[in-house]
């Protein structure tokens, strides 16, 4: 009885051992004395409760029913594993400092940057007919200093104060942008408008429940369409510690890690929302930052307080944006044809895979 | 080479799915790319599979010939004004071209005017011809429904199909043929619409409105192509869903993943059960038909316009290339130990000097020809004819990898 006893009590005498020490130890004692009838992991089990560090049962913690003697098994299991990886570092620490110059370079550990699966589109700065592809595509006219960029933000229909305080504070950053009221406008009808007054770029700011969500940025005279889902949008004032308004002049841009293909396509859309020449007497400068797909946008004031030290004052709204659509021609969401479509079950099913 | 690609920067590209490279050809003399020469339509010139017929978007035809890598010939047919070619078809020595605003035209060899003219309405989409009668073709457009001619009485369409019913609010109903396809065995035609739409009329029946109809998304259907068995029809999106409909009866049987662009072209080998698809995603991806698995993608660097898919196994090994890398190796052992053989060696040099220029041609050479690809490809796959395999089979063949760069062709 002593035998088929054992393995019961064994498991929970490790989560009770905490509350009934006395307990335990005669558990213990037992456990030596039929060391050889009792499974090894039990025994191994046996004996780490003097506090050895092997705790390699091959029983899993899910297999315990009882919800507080598992938690109890679990958190054990944890603090075990923590005194091991403490003892690892200890050992590693000391053979560096033992080694000094001597020592192999510090390992960097993995990260899902570091990790990214190689993506074949990634632009060569070499290739000649990647090189003819972009100078030639729908931004030409911008890139070879031909048109100045003008932007009209608008909303869609009927929006809620925190849209409209937004789009004001847009065209305060973006230069030579006008806002104006949708009231119901089809956007395929204000298009051929817009292009007859020679505006480079429609933006609509789409809103849900009072709060922007999405972002439409149409390039005009036949340029590419893009569509964004817009997040974490912070309006001046609720960012801390943030300078005075931006002043009318150029700002500079700041555009990093668009690597692909695609990511270029939607770097160049964003560097043709601003004029060719930064005004550096402004110190302004606006950032899209991509990271893992999601797009951040920053604007900010900076002041060099000698050659090594900037100091940066964070102006404007702050939003994040991840690209859902790119689409070939001016808006069409029905009949126009799609460059990219963001396939969420097909896309986003490898953690380390990106797009942009 | 498996797949004949046009380009928008107007390059053709050969891509060789067995030895995993892409090759850029552009017009003779041109060695910079240029928007102007957008390859718009690719078919095969003759039912040998051994010229191209490019179609570029201003108005002129190129000859490509496959053998020597080298484009042949080139006639002005039609001006840019007219709109870019929606169709390209060999008849024998001559050639038809159809335009977007409806204008088919027949070319005889070396004649610069149009032998035959047929106006097939306002907006063309697409042209292709039956596999069985060359002289049939039908046209399809905006508004403008399904027409098929007979190229030598070109007066009336020897069938014209009628739109659709009312809705039950009698409004008409908006149409518009992008693509079709001639079914092989028999008269009927397939075609696929702008508004999601697939339609199967059957010219010998009475009845002028199809006879079978199935919808699939929500989009354009924008490419079309028909298996070689004739009974289901691949139909592709401006959003990058392909999709494998049963003719019997019109329903879904499945969903090719993988494409995230609109897709301008579609074919399906004429023998293997395998489709190639293109798009503006700038990929080539072929998937296998049986299990719907994407077996090979391939980055080419520019939106792609037009596909043709040669008969050539693509997963059979391609050798040709390893022989002359072997000749290369003797010349090197040959020019170092031998002195007295430097007469030999010469002789393979200059062999080798002609392929590297022929090849550095290639390269240089960029077709920027973009024809609508649909149609060759159908004419392609009708054309089952006994094509010269590429190359003898070689060993196990490694699937889905990815083709990433342009190479030279000995390399």
């Amino acid at each position: 009885m002593d035998i088929t006893e054992v393995p019961v009590s064994e498991k929970s005498k490790g989560k009770k051992k905490k509350t009934k020490k006395t307990k335990a130890k005669d558990m213990s004692a037992e456990g030596d004395i039929q060391d050889g009838d009792v499974d090894t992991k039990d025994g191994v089990k046996m004996e780490s409760e003097p506090g050895a560090s092997a705790f390699p049962p091959t029983f899993s913690v899910s297999e315990i029913k009882n919800k507080q003697r598992r938690h109890l098994m679990f958190m054990k299991f944890k603090q075990e594993k923590r005194k091991q990886k403490m003892t690892i570092r200890k050992k590693k620490k000391k053979e560096r400092i033992a080694l000094g110059d001597k020592a192999p370079p510090k390992e960097v550990p993995k990260t899902i940057e570091n990790q990214r699966v190689y993506d074949e589109t990634t632009v060569d700065p070499d290739d000649e007919e990647v090189k003819y592809d972009e100078e030639t595509d729908e931004f030409a006219a911008y890139f070879n200093g031909l048109t100045n960029p003008k932007v009209l933000i608008t909303t869609s229909d009927r929006p809620r104060g925190r849209t409209v305080r937004f789009c004001e504070q847009l065209a305060t950053v973006v230069p030579n942008a006008h806002v104006y009221y949708r009231r119901g406008l089809a956007l395929k009808r204000v298009i051929p408008q817009c292009i007859a007054r020679n505006f480079t770029y429609l933006m609509v700011i789409n809103e849900d429940r009072k709060v922007p969500n999405g972002l439409v940025l149409c390039h005009l005279p036949d340029g590419p369409t893009a569509h964004f889902k817009v997040s974490s949008v912070r309006l001046r004032k609720e960012i801390k510690r943030h300078g005075k308004d931006p002043t009318e002049h150029h700002p500079e841009v700041i555009l990093n890690n668009f690597s692909t293909r695609l990511g270029h396509t939607i770097g160049r859309l964003f560097a043709a929302l601003f004029p060719q020449d930064p005004q550096f007497v402004g110190r302004q400068v606006a950032t899209f930052h991509n990271q893992r797909d999601f797009i951040f946008f920053r604007f900010h004031r900076y002041i060099f307080k000698n050659e090594k030290k900037v100091g940066i004052q964070e102006l404007g709204p702050r939003f994040t944006l991840k690209l859902r659509s790119l689409q070939k021609g001016t808006f069409d969401s029905k009949f126009g044809e799609y460059e990219w479509v963001l396939k969420r079950h097909e896309m986003d099913s490898c953690r380390r895979k990106f797009q942009l | 080479m498996d797949v004949w690609l046009g380009a928008e920067t107007g390059l053709l590209k050969g891509v060789s799915v067995s030895r995993k490279q892409a090759v850029n050809f552009s017009s003779a003399g041109a060695t910079r790319l240029s928007r102007e020469q957008e390859v718009r339509a690719l078919c095969w010139a003759a039912p040998g599979e051994a010229e191209v017929l490019v179609g570029q978007a201003d108005g002129i035809v190129r000859t490509f010939s496959t053998e020597k890598g080298a484009f042949a010939s080139s006639r002005r047919c039609g001006e840019p004004a007219d709109g870019c070619f929606s169709g390209l078809l060999a008849l024998g020595p001559a050639l038809a071209t159809c335009t977007e605003t409806g204008a088919v035209r027949v070319w005889k060899e070396g004649e610069d005017e149009a032998a035959t003219e047929v106006q097939a309405g306002g907006h063309v989409s697409r042209m292709r011809q039956s596999p069985v009668e060359p002289q049939r073709v039908a046209t399809g457009g905006k508004e403008n429904p399904l027409k098929i001619w007979d190229l030598e009485n070109p007066d009336k369409p020897v069938f014209s199909a009628k739109n659709l019913r009312d809705t039950y609010l009698d409004l008409r109903q908006p149409h518009w043929v992008r693509d079709m396809a001639f079914l092989p065995q028999s008269d009927k035609v397939v075609t696929c619409t702008g508004y999601h739409q697939v339609h199967v009329f059957d010219p010998s029946s009475p009845r002028r409105r199809p006879v079978l109809e199935a919808v699939f998304g929500e989009c354009p259907l924008t490419a079309l192509s028909l298996t070689a068995d004739g009974l289901t029809v691949a139909v592709a999106n401006t959003q990058g869903q392909m999709a494998l409909l049963d003719l019997r009866k019109g329903l879904v049987r499945g969903v090719l993943k993988g494409a995230t662009g609109s897709i301008r072209a579609l074919q399906c080998h004429p023998a293997l059960p395998l489709i190639a698809s293109c798009g503006l995603d700038r990929f080539l991806r072929i998937h296998s038909l049986e299990d719907r698995k994407l077996q090979h993608k391939v980055y080419l660097k520019s939106r792609l316009n037009c596909l043709l898919f040669s008969s050539s196994d693509p997963n059979a090994e391609a050798p040709p290339l390893k022989v002359k890398e072997e000749e290369e190796e003797d010349e090197v052992w040959d020019a170092m130990e031998h002195v007295h053989e430097q007469g030999g060696v010469h002789e393979e040099e200059e062999e080798v000097q002609e392929e590297d220029q022929s090849v550095d041609k290639e390269e240089e050479e960029e077709v920027q020809e973009e024809d609508q690809s649909v149609d060759k490809e159908e004419e392609e796959e009708v054309q089952e004819e006994d094509q010269s395999d590429h190359g003898p089979n070689h060993g196990p063949y490694s699937s889905s990898r990815c083709i990433g760069h342009i190479s030279i062709a000995t390399a």
